[in-house]
């Protein structure tokens, strides 16, 4: 075997090394945060973690229930909030827009992706919350679920806009034809036609932006409170339980890592554990719908 | 035939009625799909433009050049989070862009050789894929706790811009593979079958023919991770410690852009020094996104050109 | 040709970083140091404490300015970090702005303490409220829960709205120790936020809200309340007359030397404990 023989194979090597790096990162992410948190797991118990609605570190009660409840609460609100603009967003996009209006909104799209979650936050605290602070129900502080909810749907908007929006271009051309040739105006061809066709890429990119949204972090801290409470309505009205302050999961982590030692530390690994396996789902998910999209696709 | 013919009137005439009241709705659809495109583009002027006029106005050469002073005061200007921001970039690249192109380079140009032959290999490369899209969605805090216990503690690398371009590059991993692995699809395999039958080694092919035909990806890739590392906080804050000295070594603690912007809205209420940090990054952010334009309009004409 | 030059760069960066991070994820026992963090005598890392972090700044400004050539990197944390940082030795000096626990002196029997400072903790409120003095009890009552409205301290009819530190903040414990006592908790639907700095900005752009502050903090953009009447300046927390008093502690491990010999003198002398009554906080001398 010649010189250069062997380096063909000895460069493969190495390439097949940084390939499994990916690999070998997952599960040292995996490991060191799951071996951090085991002390709290086998201390205090799986349910009482999972379970209990009180996170009080300094008498030893580290309940996540209220951060899960707080994430979810946040993500649901993002959701209900920022689908309908990104989808339309989307819409307007592949199917609407003349291709100079394009030309705007779409590097529009890619900058609000762009802008860095801090500046969101930023933005939300000097403009968000003392607006929503003029909202007179007893106990609103201007921070909380809703302020977060509204930083969020912008955050996540891009994410949805551009996977929906390649789902919508992704849907063959013979389909639009057939529809419209059949007398279906425009709008009947994307609502029936168009959308069910790419209706499973338009899924998961709703569901990947829920996975950002439950991932997002400095944003939430700066606008949310974070008080370690569950989320509630602070009157008789069911609607100010968006005026209620909050924690996520991502903020429990950030806040508190660097006071925290012993238990408390291995607590917030646990909290860490607990995100990384939503995301997991979130994303796998995700990732499963595009999948059988594929094999419908191939089908056809 | 009278009958028929006004009973076909009849019909036109309530087809027409339909078609009507589809074009009616349909406008008021459009219409509102319209309203949603102008909407995103709003936020987008209302958050840039709030951030950089509010901004604008604390930012002069004296904020640029002049480094963060009195504690938590918010006092001074900016100038060695700039460059720990660009240190940090710097050290997480280094790190990540080898990495990733040698990945992506595995996962494409062996990922269907005959001779890899082992089943060994072929499920390591499937299980590769699906690592990187794990790692693409994992939420930043958790490369920053992953940090925090790896590196920050078990291996006492301390807060320091090693712990946080380690992390860093977990993060950037994913992207860098994603667009190596997209550029080397579209360099044609006519290229690759040429460069072979002269007789040049697997590797000899990959960095003389396609390694350089696919560069513009790679930079495209590279780019994008420099947005991705000056926008990230969550990282950094657990792992890179917030002093905001120049950092003089990798040892160094340090605090970049984001996290100065971080610390200035919460820990002060220089509130215009934090709008004219978040203008900084705004433009940054902006140039990144014309360069990445530019460089991927440079890369599909390259392609048309070789088509 | 430079081609071929980028791409043996490249592999070997390559061979370096494949190595390294193999060296990392096989060493996953603690205790094996590959790097010495802190190899070079002049600089001195600090870390820890929110509350002693601005006047540790200050004081490594000044410090600098004196002494060129050496190098004071001051970081947050908190003060359990602090503790943790000077103890394991990742920190050339921890900074605590609480008595240190006796698990912790347990942990780290070599810990040596200076005390740099004393701090009063004062109770601040939004400008525009009219409440300008409450008794320790009606602090407790108030950050407890019992008491909701501005109205039962004499003020408006208002909801209050109540920010805290988060667990593990040194100014929270000292603040738990010394106003809460042992069994009354603070309300857990107080806004929390993770640094004194914080505290002050979200307090100032809140109506109606009420928190707790490290003297060196105060400024005009929040009022302060006094405690049964007392103001909560320095001189009345110097004479034991305002109640609310701490320690701002610096920590290392065994007999400090060098540079980090230098610092602490530096800081004990007559122009760094200037420096520290200059930024609101109660000399020890």
């Amino acid at each position: 075997m010649s010189g250069r023989m062997i380096a063909d194979k000895v460069v493969k090597y190495i390439l097949f090394a940084s390939a499994i790096i990916s690999i070998i990162i997952v599960l040292a992410i995996g490991f060191f945060i799951f071996r951090e948190s085991i002390e709290a797991w086998t201390e205090l118990g799986i349910g009482e973690i999972l379970f209990g609605t009180v996170w009080r570190p300094g008498i030893d009660q580290y309940g996540i229930l209220a951060m899960i409840a707080g994430s979810l609460s946040v993500t649901f609100g993002a959701i209900l909030l920022g689908v309908p603009l990104a989808l339309g967003c989307a819409i307007f996009l592949a199917e609407i827009a003349p291709a100079g209006v394009q030309a705007v909104v779409r590097p529009a799209v890619q900058l609000l992706a762009g802008i860095p979650s801090v500046v969101y936050g930023l933005f939300g605290m000097v403009i968000l919350v003392p607006l929503i602070r003029n909202i007179n129900v007893p106990g609103n502080s201007g921070y909380g679920l809703l302020a977060a909810s509204i930083v969020l749907a912008v955050m996540i908007l891009p994410t949805i806009a551009s996977i929906a929006e390649d789902a919508i271009r992704a849907v063959p051309e013979n389909y639009r034809h057939g529809s419209l040739a059949l007398g279906a105006t425009k709008w009947q061809t994307i609502t029936r036609v168009i959308l069910p066709a790419g209706k499973s890429g338009i899924i998961a990119g709703v569901i990947l932006g829920v996975g950002r949204a439950l991932g997002e972090t400095m944003a939430m801290i700066m606008v949310i409170g974070n008080s370690a409470i569950m989320p509630r309505p602070l009157s008789s009205n069911p609607l100010t339980f968006f005026l209620s302050q909050a924690r996520t999961l991502t903020g429990n982590i950030a806040v508190e890592i660097n006071y925290a030692t012993g238990i408390h530390e291995s607590a917030l690994f646990a909290t860490g554990v607990v995100l990384f396996g939503l995301i997991i789902v979130v994303n796998a998910s995700a990732r499963w719908i595009i999948r059988t999209q594929k094999y419908v696709e191939k089908a056809n | 035939m009278d009958e028929r013919s006004s009973e076909i009137a009849l019909i036109h005439k309530a087809q027409a009625l339909n078609l009507k009241k589809e074009q009616r709705r349909q406008s008021f659809w459009v219409a509102l799909m319209w309203l949603f495109g102008l909407i995103t583009v709003s936020i987008l002027i209302l958050v840039v433009g709030y951030v950089l006029l509010k901004g604008g106005t604390a930012i002069n050469w004296e904020f640029l050049t002049t480094p963060p002073k009195g504690g938590l005061s918010g006092e001074g200007g900016i100038s060695t989070t700039i460059g720990t921001t660009f240190y940090l970039v710097g050290l997480t690249l280094l790190i990540a862009t080898p990495l990733g192109v040698g990945a992506a380079m595995f996962l494409i140009e062996y990922a269907g050789e005959q001779s890899l032959g082992s089943k060994f290999l072929r499920s390591m490369i499937s299980v590769a894929n699906f690592a990187v899209e794990t790692l693409a969605g994992i939420p930043s805090i958790i490369f920053g706790l992953f940090g925090y216990a790896l590196f920050v503690s078990t291996l006492k690398f301390g807060f320091s811009l090693l712990s946080a371009a380690l992390a860093g590059a977990c993060l950037v991993l994913p992207t860098i593979i994603r667009t190596t692995e997209e550029a080397l699809l579209a360099v044609p395999n006519d290229y690759r079958r040429g460069s072979l039958a002269l007789g040049a080694t697997k590797w000899q092919t990959l960095y003389r023919v396609v390694l350089p035909a696919s560069t513009p990806g790679i930079i495209t890739g590279i780019i994008l991770s420099v947005g991705r590392v000056i926008s990230e906080t969550a990282i950094f804050f657990v792992t890179l410690g917030g002093s905001y000295r120049m950092p003089t070594s990798i040892m160094d603690s340090g605090r970049t852009l984001a996290l100065h912007l971080y610390y200035l809205a919460m820990d002060t209420r220089a509130f215009d020094k934090a709008m004219g940090t978040g203008a900084v990054l705004v433009v940054m952010i902006i140039l990144i996104n014309l360069l990445i334009d530019f460089v991927s309009r440079k890369l599909t004409a390259g392609v048309r050109r070789v088509r | 040709m430079k081609n071929i030059k980028k791409s043996i760069l490249l592999v070997v960066s390559l061979l370096l970083v494949t190595a390294l991070i193999a060296a990392c994820s096989s060493t996953s026992t603690p205790g094996a140091p590959t790097t010495e963090p802190t190899a070079e005598t002049s600089t001195v890392s600090v870390s820890g404490s929110t509350t002693v972090q601005p006047l540790a700044e200050k004081l490594a400004e000044a410090f600098m300015t004196e002494n060129a050539g050496v190098r004071i990197d001051v970081q947050g944390g908190g003060s359990s970090v602090g503790v943790k940082a000077a103890g394991e030795g990742t920190s050339d000096i921890g900074m605590a702005s609480r008595e240190i626990k006796e698990s912790e002196l347990l942990e780290f029997p070599n810990l040596k303490i200076f005390v740099i400072a004393r701090d009063g903790i004062a109770i601040v409120t939004h400008p525009d409220t009219p409440v300008s003095d409450l008794t320790i009890e009606q602090v407790r009552d108030i950050f407890s829960g019992k008491i909701t409205n501005w109205k039962d301290v004499g003020g408006e009819d208002q909801s209050i709205i109540l920010v805290s530190r988060e667990e593990g903040s040194g100014t929270r414990a000292a603040f738990e120790e010394m106003v809460m006592g042992e069994d009354v908790l603070i309300a857990a639907s107080s806004i929390l936020q993770p640094s004194n700095g914080s505290i002050r900005t979200t307090v100032s752009t809140t109506p109606y809200s009420i928190g707790y502050l490290s003297f060196g903090y105060l400024d005009e953009t929040v009022k302060s309340i006094t405690i049964g009447g007392v103001v909560p300046t320095e001189p009345n927390a110097a004479d034991g007359s305002y109640p609310i008093v701490r320690p701002l502690n610096m920590l290392t491990n065994g007999e400090p030397t060098g540079t980090v010999k230098a610092f602490l003198d530096f800081i004990l002398s007559e122009a760094g404990q200037k420096i520290v009554v200059d930024d609101g906080y109660i000399s020890v001398k």
